[in-house]
């Protein structure tokens, strides 16, 4: 096989179909970019010793790669055990306050990692308020909760919110025609579940899933504070202390080599199978579950995460705000980095998603070596710390890209790099519900294939757009190391507010700019929660109702034939 | 229907497209216009800290100056990814550590900058010079322990007695800087066989100072290896019934050494004369009490007074080390890798 063979075959898609040239340009550019911290990565380690040789081959090594390995199988299994069933009870049940819990059961997302670690301390260590209270009742000592215990905690509750968002977004698409049919022929509605609901998720879960698997791969912040040492500590220690920034850059590769590990897992569980509807007809919105006298049960089985992941921690830094403004702390100006913080997470928001549609549409419609290789490219970036991420881009910015340096757009580049693996896998699973034949019609309608994408495909993704950028915009809104590294000098956001009270120990102020961050954060996603439904419900009725959308007859799938 | 969401797709292209010319243009213009009356900072020392001492500086002379915070670390990262294209004119660290990661790229300071300050807390070659004196303590709970109760030195720690008692945040670079004293002070051997007693003695461990000193109060450890700064912001915040207080080990040992936080030149700024101003305006006795009462460090010019709280600095038993000896953090590193205190 010569060389252009296999390019060629690269290229090829499975069923034959050629992508438009723009889409793949763009969705090179696209994994190019992503790949940047790699490339940085590589270079740096190019210079190093054989240092790196004694630490990753070390006897304790295996141990702190078990200790990962455990906490992201642990994690990623709790997140789903969570998050699948608040998906489908504040989508389709009759659970009450299924508004106010569907987007408060978001929002522990936006709780930056030591926030969370520090409220878990405060509340569950041995010394903690609950131990307090229960000593009370005769509890002498709960279990401790520094190690695998705290960490899982304080990780799924950061984390399980992925997970929900993507099926949710799944489970609102669904065609409830499916369901209904499984009833009909007598399936219980458990049965129902296990067997029609369940499997029509698939892409949803593995996508939140891996988003999961990949923020415990490189978070440090809530982990170190519960002394849980994971690998990614190993590199931290690098930054913090001896400053070796060739040895961090190895160790950073091996901690692509394991992101590449959870990338082909993850890609065995995708199947070949089609999750969009075959044939004609209306999605309306599914007349939703009664849970009869479950309905309460429901909505306390929500309600847990939402108290422990949210309340417990917005009270906490109420509890800081008040007791430092009892004791004369005074509080700085926030207006400006509150600002900041939204202006810039909604560029990012609005550029990370414009940049996930080429990828993703390619990687959904035109299957191919290629097109895998690019989508899978993209979610490196989520699996390393920000600081390597950051270091990368400045490395970038000063050798390649000297007007971005030190302009926001570099910040933007980043969080794009970090954070595009959130709005693909929305975006993947979303495409994956729409019929190819709908676009193949518009095509034989006439219309070109960029103006079929634009008309057609872009439009049908609206909702899984939205969520993914939602995403975006709440992990944007809480990023710090590479805020602090790439913002330019003297630019302040809330996280950087955040991080400059708490690391000083001036805590009535870490509070006020977390509360702000929460607020801040919590009013776009409310507003994304709650427009996504309305917004999702009428177009899927006039998109499929065939006397609006197809106006000279829908080709069903023998036609197309 | 269809039109009017490729419609909302081309609109939202659009406003991205305003936004990113608006914000280039945005960017581009001030900076070039006033570039020789401003001054760059990289400071990982926080913005709550140095953000009122660089406004009194601006007012002062009239000049801009743009500071960039960050940890100490990441930011020394930063500086020696940038190399001679770093916008930076000034490096102000937490400690000798991160200054030593950059010296090669800064500049000798004139000697009445230098000899301002003792010459314990200056580099020896001249190329960073101290701004605030923090001391090694051991933080502990007052409900359980007088401090009558602690040993004279740092040393006795690594006793069987105080098995389960102790914690430390062993990614700290405090601490590895104090521990690096001990190797200075004591040895290899002997600072090992004092790291294999506290290990032995399975210390707690957090992630940073904070965290030591909330655990130290809360009872969760007895003993705590801290900086003693930490414990006065608790004070403030909580009151006086904060139930942690610090030990000064009475004998002269390392556990008493007294670290600084930094301050450098950028060999590549093109503004040396007004960043050689803001340091001695740090240096200078208004500078220093600022970092006295704001802070609760020791103030290293002699006309500036430490909080009431705090011993007098001459009064702390603390051994003869110079600071810029305690560079080889990376041996400390190993060493504690060796004892099974880093993984």
């Amino acid at each position: 096989m010569t060389v252009s063979n296999v390019i060629s075959a690269g290229w090829r898609t499975t069923d034959g179909k050629r992508p438009p040239i723009f889409l793949v340009a763009s969705a090179a550019v696209v994994a190019m970019a992503a790949l940047v911290p790699v490339v940085y990565l590589v270079v740096r380690s190019a210079s190093a010793g054989s240092d790196w040789i004694d630490i990753v081959f070390r006897g304790s090594t295996a141990a702190v790669f078990g200790r990962t390995f455990l906490l992201i199988a642990v994690v990623t299994v709790l997140s789903v055990a969570i998050a699948v069933p608040i998906a489908w009870l504040t989508v389709k049940s009759n659970m009450p306050l299924r508004r106010i819990l569907s987007v408060a059961s978001v929002l522990p997302l936006v709780i930056p990692s030591f926030v969370m670690a520090t409220t878990v301390i405060e509340m569950y260590s041995p010394k903690g308020l609950v131990q307090g209270w229960l000593s009370g009742v005769g509890v002498e000592r709960l279990p401790d909760i520094y190690g695998l215990r705290g960490a899982t905690l304080v990780l799924v509750l950061l984390t399980y919110p992925y997970v929900q968002l993507t099926v949710r977004g799944s489970l609102r698409r669904m065609d409830p025609a499916l369901e209904e049919a499984a009833r009909a022929l007598g399936y219980g509605p458990i049965q129902t579940f296990k067997t029609v609901t369940l499997p029509m998720l698939r892409p949803a879960i593995a996508a939140g899933s891996l988003l999961v698997a990949l923020y415990t791969l490189s978070d440090f912040g809530g982990v170190a504070l519960l002394r849980y040492h994971t690998f990614t500590a190993t590199i931290m220690i690098q930054y913090q202390s001896s400053i070796d920034r060739t040895l961090a850059a190895v160790l950073s590769l091996v901690l692509v080599v394991i992101a590449v590990l959870l990338l082909t897992g993850e890609g065995f569980t995708r199947g070949r199978g089609a999750y969009h509807r075959s044939t004609v007809g209306v999605a309306r919105a599914g007349r939703s579950v009664d849970l009869g006298r479950w309905r309460w049960a429901a909505a306390v089985f929500v309600g847990i995460p939402v108290l422990v992941g949210l309340i417990i921690p917005v009270g906490v830094l109420v509890h800081w705000l008040v007791r430092g403004l009892i004791n004369d702390q005074q509080l700085l100006p926030l207006l400006v980095p509150a600002r900041n913080s939204l202006y810039v997470s909604l560029l990012a928001a609005i550029v990370t998603v414009l940049a996930a549609l080429p990828v993703a549409i390619l990687a959904v419609r035109f299957r191919s070596g290629l097109s895998r290789f690019f989508e899978r490219s993209t979610y490196i970036g989520f699996g390393l710390p920000g600081v390597v991420v950051a270091l990368s881009l400045v490395f970038f910015g000063i050798n390649v890209a000297r007007p971005l340096y030190q302009s926001i757009w570099l910040l933007v580049f980043a969080y794009g790099v970090l954070f595009l693996p959130a709005s693909i896998g929305s975006l993947r699973s979303s495409l994956l519900q729409v019929n190819p034949r709908i676009e193949e019609a518009a095509q034989g309608l006439g219309r070109s294939q960029w103006n079929v994408i634009f008309s057609v495909t872009v439009p049908l993704v609206m909702p899984g757009a939205l969520a993914g950028a939602a995403m975006v915009f709440l992990l944007a809104m809480k990023e710090l190391p590479a805020t602090l590294i790439l913002s330019p000098i003297g630019y302040r956001t809330l996280s950087t507010s955040i991080w400059s009270a708490a690391s000083e120990a001036y805590f009535a102020r870490t509070a006020a700019a977390a509360l702000l961050l929460v607020i801040a954060a919590g009013v776009p996603t409310a507003y994304l929660t709650l427009r996504g439904s309305g917004y999702h419900s009428d177009r899927v009725s006039e998109v499929s109702n065939p006397d609006n959308a197809f106006p000279f007859g829908v080709p069903d799938s023998e036609m197309a034939r | 229907m269809f039109r009017r969401s490729a419609k909302f797709w081309r609109v939202l292209v659009g406003v991205a497209f305003v936004l990113v010319t608006a914000t280039a243009v945005a960017a581009c213009s001030p900076e070039s216009s006033s570039e020789s009356k401003q001054l760059v900072v990289y400071s990982g020392r926080s913005e709550s800290l140095i953000g009122p001492l660089v406004e009194d500086f601006e007012k002062l002379t009239g000049s801009s100056v743009r500071v960039s915070y960050g940890g100490t670390g990441p930011l020394a990262a930063t500086l020696l990814e940038e190399g001679k294209n770093s916008p930076a004119d000034i490096f102000f660290a937490q400690d000798p550590g991160g200054l030593g990661a950059v010296d090669s790229m800064l500049d000798q300071l004139p000697s009445d900058v230098l000899e301002s300050v003792p010459d314990w807390a200056r580099d020896p070659e001249g190329r960073w010079v101290g701004t605030s004196g923090r001391a090694r303590v051991v933080v502990y709970n007052t409900d359980m322990l007088n401090e009558a109760d602690l040993p004279d030195s740092i040393e006795d720690f690594a006793n069987p007695e105080w098995k389960g008692r102790i914690g430390w945040p062993p990614t700290n670079g405090s601490l590895h800087a104090m521990i690096t004293a001990m190797r200075r002070e004591w040895g290899e051997n002997r600072t090992r066989t004092w790291l294999e007693g506290i290990v032995a003695n399975e210390p707690k461990t957090y992630e940073n100072n904070t965290a030591t000193v909330a655990a130290a109060a809360a009872g969760e450890i007895e003993v705590g290896f801290v900086n003693h700064y930490y414990l006065h912001r608790f004070i403030a915040e909580e009151g006086e019934s904060f139930s942690a207080r610090n030990y000064y080990t009475r004998s002269a040992d390392p556990g008493s050494v007294i670290l600084v936080a930094g301050i450098g030149l950028l060999k590549e700024s093109n503004n040396k004369d007004l960043a050689i101003q803001f340091i001695k305006f740090l240096l200078s006795s208004s500078g220093q009490q600022y970092f006295a009462s704001q802070t609760y460090e020791f103030p290293l010019n002699e006309n500036a007074k430490a909080d009431s709280l705090l011993p007098n600095l001459v009064d702390i038993t603390k051994p003869a080390i110079d600071l810029g000896d305690l560079s080889d953090l990376e041996g400390t590193q190993d060493l504690l890798r060796e004892v099974g205190a880093l993984p």
